[in-house]
């Protein structure tokens, strides 16, 4: 199932969080496995994680990407909240993609924030695979230029 | 041709079991005969719990409702009222629900938004003002913060000259679900549980019309379950709190007519048919045979069903009204006694007017244009549905069986297993949908590609929950602060010795203590609890 992908030495790591008080996680479990199937290095944050508990653990953690999945409706102030966070211990670099129900007209003020990108509620898992892959590879690129 | 070929192909259900493309009397004796139908009104219920049912009664209408703050909510019950709905069934936001002041850092961006903001006595008095609590009952989902929320109910009925003793309603309250789906918990598993335990204890003795519990298999299936799952769970949870209680002194009869349910209702017909029959009997045996019932009312399995969030789409959104009224033609060919629709929009938004209105009207035109309600159980008696029955019934045994007949439940959800078992069952329903080997129109089969989708959002005002701030610190600062004081220390000293909290958080709530205050003196008693780390997959 995880077998390494030779193109990478390792795999891309991602922590899956769920920010403010929404307790539903089945969307967040369900990406967080899918990803995992596909090679990734998955953690899950577990519920109810303030913006600080998210950054903390993806520095600790160290990882490549976050995935915040907000069900509830506050995914504007809650991924504003989660940036601040991350800039906060210098992790302004890190991209940081959104799921969840999102109405398409929030897609732009989200992105505006700075989130990478997002996948609305009914995404196929293979876009998320990808569009990861892409966001993380171009990052490494980015950053290995001289 | 293809259609020949689907035809012969095996149909299996989610919950596995199997289903032949005839069957016949032969079948029904295979699978157990006709033993356990019985008649409706009389054990094992398998019919329905009353004798005629509909014809005496027809279900209650009861749409979840709620959002901003109380005067928002309120106009909302208003609205559904007048137009012919004979219950209410309140939302409540995040913060209310996790036991969070509308002012607390969490409850950033989330006061108001899924539900009505509560946090104190005084939103609850403003919510049901000018409805009278004696004809519309009402029913409120609130799990982690219950013990607060039920003592304001309470407080608000009593202020209002309704005794308790004749307070009809429901609070959802089943925390262990919670665990499993949903996330409201906030106390460790064993202190929640003997929360429940004191809601139910202190309503035996004294609100004995008002049911504690609604035990909820619904959201244990929203979370990956299948219908079988669904059933199985729901009944041990509703055997672990009995026993919780029965342990404190309390009959089997004196709390188990307080219990109700809350069911899920999407995907196969015929297989949702066979879990409400199939459960409804299950609950009678057991708490005849292992708890040893003797009132009726102890071995009715009373139930909520009808909305299916998880068979909803955000693909063609219009397609919702048709599988909404579906449900609801499902839950009344089951026998439900009350029925919520999720509205066609609810996939994306909290309901608008219009999208309520049609939930509301689709259980109207079944009730009264469709004959729904002329004769009790109409599918009793059909070879298939009385063989799908007896299996339904031995597949959820079965779950049973690996959770010491349910009592092994409370353990399980404290390791995480059942959380587990969900999540494994939430994977391969998804892998199938995937693959396309389970159908659902809109994502997997007739998609089309979709403009942006026609629903109306409902719009989040930052100024109303500024308005719910301004009223928290107003109501605080008004409020006589000893008696809160007071009240609070009483509460603390109830947790710390394990003794019923309900009486002194009553108090508390009626000298207008916070639903934040309540929970914060629960919170440095009890300790939150902490998810099993990798139960996640």
């Amino acid at each position: 199932m995880t077998a390494p992908n030779t193109n990478r030495p390792s795999p891309i790591k991602v922590l899956i969080a769920k920010p403010g008080l929404d307790g539903h996680d089945v969307g967040a479990k369900l990406v967080g496995r899918a990803l995992a199937e596909a090679g990734m290095d998955v953690s899950y944050s577990g519920l109810k994680r303030s913006p600080e508990q998210i950054a903390e653990r993806a520095q600790i953690e160290g990882v490549d990407v976050v995935g915040l999945s907000i069900m509830s409706g506050a995914h504007l102030p809650l991924a504003k909240s989660a940036l601040e966070a991350l800039r906060a211990r210098g992790l302004a670099h890190l991209p940081v993609v959104v799921g969840g129900v999102i109405p398409e007209h929030d897609r732009e003020p989200l992105l505006a924030l700075g989130v990478a990108a997002v996948f609305p509620v009914g995404t196929p898992f293979e876009e998320l695979v990808s569009g990861i892959e892409k966001l993380v590879s171009s990052r490494k690129s980015t950053r290995a230029a001289p | 041709m293809s259609k020949e070929k689907s035809d012969l192909s095996r149909v299996v259900w989610e919950s596995g079991l199997e289903v032949k493309p005839v069957y016949g009397p032969a079948d029904v004796e295979a699978s157990g005969g006709y033993a356990r139908v019985g008649a409706p009104g009389e054990h094992p219920y398998t019919r329905g719990i009353h004798p005629s049912m509909y014809r005496a009664r027809p279900w209650t209408m009861r749409q979840y409702s709620g959002f901003g703050t109380a005067e928002e909510t309120r106009e909302r019950f208003l609205f559904l009222i007048k137009n012919g709905q004979t219950g209410l069934n309140v939302a409540f936001d995040l913060p209310t629900q996790n036991g969070y002041d509308s002012d607390h850092p969490m409850a950033q961006g989330e006061v108001g938004r899924v539900g009505m903001a509560v946090d104190t006595l005084a939103d609850m008095e403003i919510a049901f003002e000018g409805i009278d609590l004696a004809k519309i009952s009402t029913s409120m989902t609130i799990n982690g913060s219950a013990v607060p929320i039920m003592a304001m109910y309470f407080a608000m009925a009593r202020k209002r000259g309704y005794p308790l003793k004749e307070l009809k309603g429901t609070a959802q309250n089943d925390i262990l679900k919670e665990f499993i789906g949903r996330g409201t918990w906030i106390f460790p598993v064993d202190d929640s549980v003997r929360l429940v335990g004191d809601t139910m204890e202190f309503c035996a003795k004294n609100a004995p019309k008002y049911s504690p519990v609604s035990v909820c298999g619904y959201h244990v299936r929203e979370s990956g379950a299948n219908a079988a799952q669904e059933m199985a769970y729901g009944l041990a949870i509703a055997c672990a709190y009995l026993e919780h209680v029965m342990a404190r002194g309390l009959t089997v009869d004196e709390v188990a007519p307080g219990l109700s349910f809350n069911f899920d209702i999407h995907g196969n017909i015929w297989e949702q048919v066979a879990k409400f029959r199939a459960g409804r009997r299950l609950f009678a045996s057991i708490m005849k045979d292992r708890y040893g019932a003797k009132d009726p009312r102890s071995m009715q399995l009373r139930m909520i069903a009808g909305g299916g969030g998880g068979g909803l789409t955000v693909q063609q959104p219009e397609n919702n009204i048709m599988r909404g009224a579906y449900y609801a033609l499902i839950s009344a060919l089951s026998g439900t006694q009350t029925m919520a629709l999720c509205c066609f929009d609810e996939a994306y938004t909290i309901p608008s007017e219009r999208a309520a209105k049609l939930s509301l009207r689709t259980m109207q035109i079944l009730m009264t244009e469709m004959g729904l309600c002329d004769t009790v159980d109409p599918l009793g008696g059909s070879w298939f549905v009385e063989s799908m029955t007896n299996e339904m019934e031995r597949e959820i045994q079965k779950i049973l069986a690996t959770l010491e007949g349910g009592s092994g439940i409370v353990a399980a959800v404290r390791e995480g297993r059942v959380q587990a078992e969900v999540n494994r069952s939430a994977w391969e329903r998804e892998r199938k949908l995937e693959s396309g080997e389970v159908k659902k129109v809109g994502v997997n089969c007739f998609v089309e590609e979709e403009e942006e989708h026609a629903v109306e959002l409902h719009p989040y005002r930052e100024g109303e929950a500024a308005k719910q701030v301004q009223r928290l610190r107003r109501t605080k600062e008004t409020r006589d602060a000893k008696a809160v004081e007071r009240t609070l220390a009483r509460l603390r000293a109830a947790a710390a010795a394990k003794e019923n909290v309900m009486p002194a958080t009553i108090e508390a709530v009626e000298a207008y203590a916070s639903v934040g205050e309540v929970c914060g003196v629960l919170r440095e008693v009890y300790g939150e609890f902490k998810e099993p780390v990798g139960s996640w997959r």
